[in-house]
């Protein structure tokens, strides 16, 4: 057995996800954040954009999506201060972020958010035990 | 919401979080002392956590799995280095060699203060990362290993923090 699962190759986009996604100004930087990168086609373009050469239409092409899409999720990801762009003549670059200190947040604001998903849980558990009783 | 602190320490490189539960120390140690309580809150609903080796004793060294909806495994390894029960814990994760088996040293460790005053007990974890690099190390694999679901269901969890 491996020690972790290798990246599904094989990915299901949903289309809807993209419009259905609310998108709000006064949401906190850990929200856009998490909202960014809770998506697999957004974590694919991290890593495809990482050195800076694709611009919005090729990654589009290499994804089962739209430009009109593509663009969307590059907003979201814009919009997170993961990935910036900037123009070559007619094309728009995309490249990902990689200050590491932008980065260090992001580990911390995910370790943060795991924590709280399991404090939250260790509360149920005590509830639900002390019910049993 | 029984989260009361967050504080995140970019310099030292820590996070530690802080709750308050209507429960006494003995029972939250219990949390982490019984494996089979440690597979209910470790992994996110979309995942279960099997503790198949887990004691409290300096030393021991914890050996888990996680299993995804697909059915994939991620394990892990725990090197169980300070107890003080019910009161301290100091854990550290171990390395994965390239074979997949557990060897010292990891890069992430963390440690758990419980203390209680009149029937209610603060419970704080906090997590350290050894440098930048394995911090790094972390984001890339909570990408690699789809972390979707967790996000999704702490997405609610952030915004009723705030309210």
């Amino acid at each position: 057995m491996q020690a972790s699962a290798p990246y599904p190759v094989v990915l299901t986009y949903n289309q809807m996800v993209v419009d259905k996604e609310p998108i709000h100004d006064d949401e906190g930087a850990t929200d856009l954040l998490f909202g960014a990168l809770a998506d697999p086609i957004r974590r694919d373009i991290l890593r495809c954009a990482h050195e800076g050469r694709l611009s919005v239409s090729a990654l589009a092409r290499e994804h089962p999506i739209s430009v009109t899409a593509m663009q969307k999720h590059v907003a979201v990801l814009e919009r997170a201060e993961l990935v910036s762009k900037h123009r070559v003549g007619r094309e728009s670059i995309v490249h990902t972020q990689t200050d590491a200190l932008a980065r260090a947040h992001a580990a911390l604001d995910r370790l943060e958010a795991d924590w709280r998903g399991r404090i939250e849980r260790m509360e149920q558990i005590l509830e639900t035990d002390k019910g049993d009783s | 919401m029984p989260v009361t602190d967050v504080d995140k320490d970019i310099d030292a490189l820590t996070m530690t979080i802080t709750a308050k539960f209507d429960a006494d120390a003995e029972r939250l140690w219990e949390l982490w002392s019984d494996p089979r309580q440690l597979e209910r809150w470790w992994s996110p609903p979309s995942h279960s956590s099997t503790f198949v080796e887990h004691e409290l004793t300096v030393g021991a060294r914890t050996t888990y799995f996680m299993t995804g909806p697909d059915g994939e495994k991620h394990h892990g390894w725990w090197r169980i280095e300070e107890v003080e029960p019910p009161h301290r814990l100091h854990i550290k994760d171990d390395a994965v060699d390239d074979e997949g088996k557990p060897d010292d040293g990891g890069p992430t460790a963390m440690t758990v203060t419980i203390a209680e005053t009149d029937g209610t007990a603060t419970m704080s974890i906090q997590t350290h990362f050894a440098d930048r690099e394995s911090m790094e190390q972390m984001i890339e694999m909570g990408m690699e290993q789809g972390m979707t679901e967790t996000l999704n269901q702490v997405d609610p969890l952030l915004g009723a923090a705030r309210a």
